[in-house]
């Protein structure tokens, strides 16, 4: 037993040193491996090596250029950069990142938040050269930290340009803002080939014209070769070729206009477009709330961010392009104007209104009970009869609807130069085939076609392309693509490019039918649902009120403002265009649960047309007047109003 | 063999002093690693002239790590023998809670904070999972059958899992490495270990769609390290600019233009063999790898006359392990492995590193000192 035992112990031994053996000749020939590869390196290819290391002498260093600017139609500043001073981590030379920090307190004060977005920056960016821990340096926090730099290996001042956005919350959505590029949008450089003019390059725009001029406003990276020395400083610059100045962008838009635009919205949610009819040019462009672009420049904190995120009133979402609405009744003179193109009806066609429509044992009430009598086309844009236009949807049929309403843009993405534009819903037979996937889902019912006629049911557009819609009918069917840019500046050439109205289409109308649904919107603000707010205006215009359902009503209920809830109010919508000869400008505003079109959204177009074409400034009490939509007493109103 | 009247000679005691203080340390084992550890320092004050404190600190490093090198080979085997089953199970308890509480740095969730101080649990792991096996195989030695390496399969298998998931494919790679190591030496079949290799080829595959793509990209970037000269690539083909320009006697030391421009990424660290390379020449890589062949040779050596199982396992895997960081590091360094987080072993800066190998060497020195079977 004890002899097995040993026996067996030696044998293992034996093993053992077997594999002993076995590794240490591994162990030579892995060395010997790499000891050719030494040889390979060293002394085959020396002469290759040394002559890189030799070139590796220059270093390139990359210098970014500046940014272009923003600047409105009469050469008014919307986004400007100024120099300031930020203090940079070199994080690879630095070898206790926590304790430099607090080192750094002592100099120059650190927030909370700067050390968070430090941290940030430090997990999501690998291999970042230098992150800032603190920016907008003040003179004196510089001296002092220039005073105590020898603390400080790894830790420098660099001048940085800033964004900066004078108008802070005004045509915030317009002019968009930048931030520090994130892997998202390396991957979309990589994708544009454009790597490499964006090395030295930290910020880039995010969203608004900053995002859709992105490349206009980076110019050209310059690079500088500079022979280091023995510890790695540049000691001359060999050649440099300097950074190009990114171009600037003169808009459209007349920024004056546009504060006065918002003013008028007081602290409402909505949308305003306004268009110049023989050019496409927006001349205002609203979206309420805005947010303060300046907060991105350097990162967002993480408090402005929540509140920006997760306010109800949706501060970050960009109504004019990315918000869709029914049109409401807004959507009646485009149903006439089919109407008369397809020769549905005659320019005295009348129907006598009961203040109902029935349709299959079904009653679409109108707005007005007992109904506006005897009604003809006129007449039936005048006081927005909805029994009306329930008879003559129900008569064309959607898909006439739809293919004449196509032409006019909606339901198809304007092209605006800005990212992120919805297509909304133009509904047609084709429409609910492709939308639903259960058959009896897709079928289309005749049913539902009847108040597509007052622009409600699956209706569904932006205000972008409801304002470009009716700068369409006022230009007599001539469409343009509708643009923010005017034309761009190279600064350094002295070159203007100008960014060239884009014709679309002329949709083939008659002058005939033009005119007499021209003259009907003129009477629907001079004795109409939109005479209160434009009656005495000092200028021709045609107009259209329109009220938007959020929530659906029950047949025989009656919306009563004063039970709704404040967000399941209807849209008050308001289209507009003047003077009626030969149109200016054409615009269509939306103010959310605004109640009735002619009460909210109506003086908001007023205030901007009297600045447009008289250059009147608004009156303080008119502003007043506007916010007070939901007074007590409407019933006055009750008879001028309109609608669904 | 002292007489009593000699007891109380100044000149006895200090001599008997001296003989305590060295007994257990291993000469030539003593001698080879600290030659590196001052080829190491030599380098590293060239790498960080901007920050002559690293070679300072790296002294303190060398205090702690000797220090603790005496007080294992102070240890006998046996005694060590019962750290295993705790330091084992301590070492997968820290996997765990790094797994779920630790920082995250460079996008890796590798280190665990304690107090003040952080440090990386996968480190402790290296010593932790030889001495684990070596203690599973010594208790069983007598019956070693299949089903023993499969349990050791297991305990192998948990903390690398955990460290590749961090991820730190590295550091798991190099603690598999080790355990494997200890499962060679046990005597598993060569058939066995064919079977297993055919397997682990044929595994590859599957294994490249778990990688992250940071590691993909290490290893495509070593095929071709051109297709990324200013990212993954930048690494490789700047440290094989600096080996291959430092020819057969090197630029000199302190004279490394590869180095002092700062062309060499994580100099005093992963990448010093670089800056040796670049400085000493070929003659010093010789050096240098033949430094490394004699720690080596030296160290099977004393596995080979181990008294125990246990013992026998233990060394020649510490053994194996510093001709693998060796190799390794040298391998990535001149362009023929992939970049992972290597330290070259008494070379790189790196307090935790330093004890680390040192605690190993200790660990040989005690177990050549009881290479004989104490009878008690």
């Amino acid at each position: 037993m004890r002899l097995g035992e040993l026996k067996n112990h030696e044998r293992e031994l034996h093993l053992f040193q077997l594999r002993i053996g076995f590794a240490g000749f591994a162990v030579l020939a892995a060395f010997a491996l790499l000891f050719a590869r030494f040889i390979h390196l060293q002394v085959v290819q020396h002469d290759a090596y040394a002559s890189k290391a030799e070139e590796n002498r220059i270093s390139i260093v990359p210098i970014a250029p500046n940014r272009g600017l923003i600047l409105d139609r009469n050469g008014v500043v919307l986004a400007r950069n100024y120099s300031a001073y930020t203090l940079e981590i070199f994080p690879a030379k630095v070898r206790d990142l926590e304790r430099t920090i607090q080192e750094l307190e002592e100099v120059v004060e650190i927030q909370a938040k700067d050390r968070t977005r430090f941290r940030k920056l430090f997990a999501e960016i690998r291999n970042a050269e230098s992150l800032p821990i603190r920016t907008r340096l003040t003179d004196e926090e510089v001296a002092r930290f220039a005073a105590n730099r020898y603390r400080f290996p790894g830790v420098e001042i660099k001048a940085r340009l800033f964004r900066q956005y004078p108008f802070g919350e005004v045509a915030s959505h317009v002019i968009g803002y930048i931030g520090r590029i994130n892997q998202k949008d390396q991957e979309k450089l990589a994708e544009l080939e454009v790597e490499a003019n964006y090395r030295g390059t930290d910020y880039i725009g995010k969203s608004g014209l900053e995002a859709s001029y992105q490349q206009e406003l980076h110019g050209t990276t310059g690079f500088e070769q500079v022979e280091i020395d023995a510890a790695g400083r540049g000691i001359r610059t060999l050649a440099r070729t300097n950074a190009e100045a990114g171009n600037n962008v003169t808009l459209t838009l007349d920024i004056k206009l546009q504060e006065i635009a918002e003013a008028a919205f007081g602290e409402r949610r909505g949308a305003l477009v306004a268009i110049e009819p023989s050019s496409g040019s927006v001349l205002a462009f609203v979206s309420k709330p805005g947010f303060d672009p300046n907060l991105f420049v350097d990162g967002i904190d993480s408090a402005s961010w929540a509140e920006l995120n997760n306010s109800p009133d949706r501060p970050l979402i960009n109504r004019a392009i990315a918000g869709i609405y029914p049109p409401g009744s807004t959507f009646k003179p485009y149903m006439a104007m089919a109407a008369l193109e397809l020769g549905k009806r005659t320019q005295k066609s009348a129907i006598n209104d009961p203040g109902y429509f029935e349709f299959g044992g079904r009653r679409f009430r109108d707005s007005k009970p007992g109904g506006h009598g005897h009604v003809d086309l006129y007449k039936s844009i005048v006081v927005s009869s909805d029994t009306f236009y329930y008879q003559l949807a129900n008569d064309m049929g959607i898909d006439a609807i739809a293919d004449f309403m196509g032409k006019f843009g909606f339901g198809a993405k304007s092209g605006i130069d800005l990212e992120g534009e919805a297509t909304g819903v133009l509904p047609s037979q084709e429409w609910k085939q492709r939308r639903f996937r259960r058959p009896e889902q897709q079928k289309w019912y005749a049913g539902e076609t009847i108040s597509i006629g007052i622009g409600q049911g699956y209706n569904a557009y932006t205000p972008i392309q409801l304002a470009v819609a009716l700068a369409t009918l006022a230009a007599n069917g001539d469409m343009y693509r509708p643009r923010l840019a005017s034309h761009i500046d190279n600064l350094r050439t002295g070159e203007r490019r100008q960014i060239e109205p884009a014709l679309l289409k002329r949709i083939p109308l008659k002058a005939e039918n033009i005119e007499f649904v021209k003259r009907a919107m003129a009477g629907v603000n001079k004795e109409g649902t939109g005479a209160r707010s434009f009656g005495s205006a000092q200028y021709t215009n045609g107009g259209k009120t329109g009220t938007a359902q959020v929530i659906g009503m029950k047949q025989n209920e009656k919306y009563d403002e004063r039970k709704v809830a404040e967000r399941h109010r209807d849209h008050s919508l308001f289209i507009v265009f003047a003077p009626l000869e030969s149109p200016k400008i054409a615009l269509f505003a939306i103010v959310e649960n605004g109640g009735f079109g002619a009460r909210a959204a109506a003086p908001i177009a007023r205030t901007v047309l009297d600045y447009y074409l008289l250059g009147k400034l608004p009156e303080s009490s008119t502003a007043g007047d506007a916010t007070g939509a939901l007074k007590p007493g409407a019933a006055a109103l009750e008879e001028e109003v309109e609608s669904d | 063999m002292a007489l009593e009247s000699a007891e109380f000679s100044p000149r006895r005691i200090f001599h008997r002093t001296a003989a305590r203080m060295v007994a257990g340390i291993d000469g030539p084992l003593f001698a080879l690693s600290l030659a590196l550890v001052a080829l190491g320092l030599a380098t590293l004050f060239s790498a960080s002239y901007e920050n002559p404190g690293r070679v300072s600190a790296q002294l303190t490093h060398l205090a702690l790590a000797i220090t603790a090198m005496w007080l294992v080979a102070q240890i006998p085997p046996q005694t060590l023998m019962r750290f295993a089953v705790p330091a084992y199970l301590f070492g997968v308890a820290l996997l765990v809670a790094v797994a779920l509480a630790g920082d995250v740095v460079n996008g890796a969730r590798r280190w665990l904070h304690v107090g003040v101080a952080r440090f990386q649990p996968s480190e402790m792991m290296k010593l932790a999972l030889p001495l684990m096996l070596a203690w599973y195989f010594h208790r069983n030695e007598a019956t070693l059958r299949m089903r023993d390496f499969a349990v050791a399969a297991v305990l192998l298998a948990v903390p690398v899992l955990l460290i590749a998931r961090q991820p730190d494919l590295g550091t798991a790679v190099l603690v598999a490495a080790a355990g494997c190591y200890v499962i060679f030496f046990a005597g598993i079949g060569w058939k066995v270990i064919a079977a297993l290799g055919v397997l682990g080829l044929a595994s590859l595959f599957p294994l490249w769609g778990m990688l992250h793509d940071y590691q993909r990209r290490r290893i495509l970037t070593l095929i071709d390290p051109t297709q990324d000269p200013l990212g993954a690539g930048y690494h490789i083909i700047q440290s094989t600019i600096a080996v291959g320009s430092g020819g057969i006697t090197g630029k000199g030391w302190l004279h490394g233009t590869q180095t002092h421009l700062e062309f060499i990424p994580e100099r005093h660290t992963d990448f010093i063999f670089a800056v040796y390379s670049e400085e000493f020449g070929l003659i010093g890589n010789l050096i240098l790898l033949t430094l490394y062949t004699l720690l080596i040779a030296r160290g099977l050596m004393i596995a080979a006359n181990a008294a125990t199982f246990f013992a026998r396992l233990l060394a020649a895997t510490i053994t194996l392990m510093f001709f693998t960081y060796a190799f390794v590091n040298m391998g990535m360094v001149s362009g023929i492995l992939p970049v992972v987080g290597v330290p070259l072993p008494f070379i790189s800066y790196g307090g935790t590193a330093l004890l680390t190998l040192f605690i190993g060497i200790g660990i040989l020195m005690s177990v050549h000192s009881h290479r004989r079977l104490v009878q008690t």
